[in-house]
């Protein structure tokens, strides 16, 4: 790819006690794309998503965002963690928070938007994801998938240079899985650059530019998802295909 | 009855609890918090500082607390919180209530710990992902959620602390146990009344007070 790499992991290690978790991660990913990220579970497929952002600290290599090097914890980190959109499997929504304000927090606070703008920018960006109507609610008060959608949104209020998916759809009940699925597919075509770890294939095919599957800590494979799926290389990836495609 | 909360100005005595009550209570929700805060800070040595703060004056007896202050600190050492002019009963108070405050101070931290972590991780980790940095993310998220959880233990901690100012009579302070000692000691034909109007006037005050709690914490419960 001929631009520089907007998130960029060279040599990244961690263990969690003697658990190897991430072994040797090299990763590039280009401004504008969306990669996926699928794997068996406990293949470090959610801390290769946590380590981005810092939510999990890394033993040896490098990550850089945007070409700056990932900060140490304070104030710098905090800054960089505005740029890097994160969205959970829980959801995580500010539960003492209204979904507005659930919004408006990040933009008022850490990049100083005016209150007024904030909530203006934040009913659009409800308006984007189909929840604008439940703006004055408690997260506690919307379905899951209606909850979702409000996260996605709340990482787009500060305007992210890429936005990280753990496992957004895992937690949600089936019927409410297209709904924030179909916002993920919207902002891809808008050109969001996305990692997303999942298990949605589905989506993966209509959206991914490139799909990693990772095993056991190491990245085994990664191509266009056309590719990926129908001529995988790896007995890995051949063996995991095999048994979530079969059913 | 009426004769004895007279001649033993019990109604002025319990006027001083109350007031030892308030300003402790604001002593030691002010304390509390920092300690609190301390406790859950990543800095080690602040961590391990509440931890400390805690676990010495938990399992330290009041009384200890309040003759260290009183005596030491004050008679010993001289050390005036009010001017000097004032009346030994107004120092005695103003170290009574600062004991107080300390004392309670490691209940209240215990209690909005236990309120912190009420609130769970995700909530902190995504007041990180969209930037706030560790002050703003206990200000706008994890603080405001672990008052609400921690207000049930509050209330316990606050009853405590409304009978537990029975302790300063002994630096002097003319409290409610103050006025009741005085009172056994020169009506002792009345003794069974003292002992129901004393209980009684602590029943007047702290029942109110765990109905409040209950009901504000059942109204401000985060839904999650």
């Amino acid at each position: 790819m001929a631009s520089e790499p907007l998130v960029e992991l060279v040599s990244v290690n961690k263990h969690f006690g003697a658990l190897h978790v991430l072994k040797d991660i090299n990763l590039a990913i280009a401004p504008g794309e969306v990669v996926v990220v699928i794997g068996p579970s406990g293949s470090g497929k959610s801390t290769l998503c946590r380590v981005i952002n810092r939510l999990e600290g890394i033993d040896s290599g490098t990550i850089t965002i945007d070409g700056v090097p990932l900060p140490a914890e304070g104030k710098e980190l905090a800054k960089l963690r505005a740029e890097v959109g994160m969205v959970f499997q829980s959801f995580n929504l500010f539960a003492h928070r209204t979904i507005l304000q659930n919004l408006t927090l990040g933009p008022v606070k850490v990049r100083k938007v005016a209150p007024a703008v904030a909530k203006e920018q934040a009913l659009a960006l409800l308006d984007r994801v189909g929840v604008r109507d439940q703006a004055e609610k408690y997260p506690a008060q919307l379905s899951g998938g209606q909850q979702q959608r409000v996260a996605i949104a709340r990482a787009l209020a500060l305007n992210p240079k890429v936005i990280l998916f753990d496992e957004p759809t895992s937690a949600l009940d089936p019927e409410m899985v297209g709904e924030v699925l179909d916002v993920m597919v919207a902002l891809a075509k808008a050109g969001m650059t996305m990692v997303v770890v999942t298990h949605e294939m589905g989506f993966a095919r209509k959206a991914a530019d490139r799909v990693v599957f990772m095993a056991d800590g190491q990245i085994v494979e990664e191509s266009d998802p056309e590719t990926f799926f129908t001529k995988p290389t790896s007995a890995r990836a051949r063996d995991f295909l095999g048994r979530i495609l079969t059913h | 009855m009426l004769d004895l909360v007279r001649e033993y100005d019990v109604l002025g005595a319990f006027w001083v609890t109350v007031q030892l009550t308030v300003y402790a209570a604001v002593g030691s929700l002010v304390i509390g918090t920092v300690i609190a805060i301390l406790r859950v800070s990543p800095v080690r040595i602040f961590s391990w500082a509440g931890a400390m703060y805690v676990n010495v004056v938990r399992n330290t007896p009041l009384t200890l607390i309040v003759f260290f202050l009183f005596f030491c600190l004050y008679q010993l050492l001289g050390w005036h919180l009010a001017p000097l002019s004032a009346r030994s009963s107004t120092h005695a108070f103003v170290w009574g209530v600062v004991g107080l405050s300390l004392y309670h101070a490691s209940f209240v931290a215990e209690a909005l710990r236990s309120g912190i972590n009420t609130v769970g991780v995700g909530q902190a980790e995504a007041a990180r992902s969209i930037g706030l940095d560790f002050g703003q993310s206990l200000r706008e998220v994890i603080l405001p959620q672990a008052f609400r959880g921690a207000i049930a233990p509050l209330g316990n901690t606050m009853i405590a602390l409304t009978k537990n100012t029975t302790v300063v009579s002994t630096i002097g302070v003319a409290e409610a146990s103050y006025a009741m000692k005085n009172a056994i000691e020169f009506s002792p034909n009345v003794l069974y009344l003292i002992f129901a109007v004393m209980s009684l006037g602590f029943v007047v005050l702290t029942l109110p007070m765990g109905v409040l709690f209950t009901q504000v914490s059942r109204r401000l419960a985060v839904q999650r």
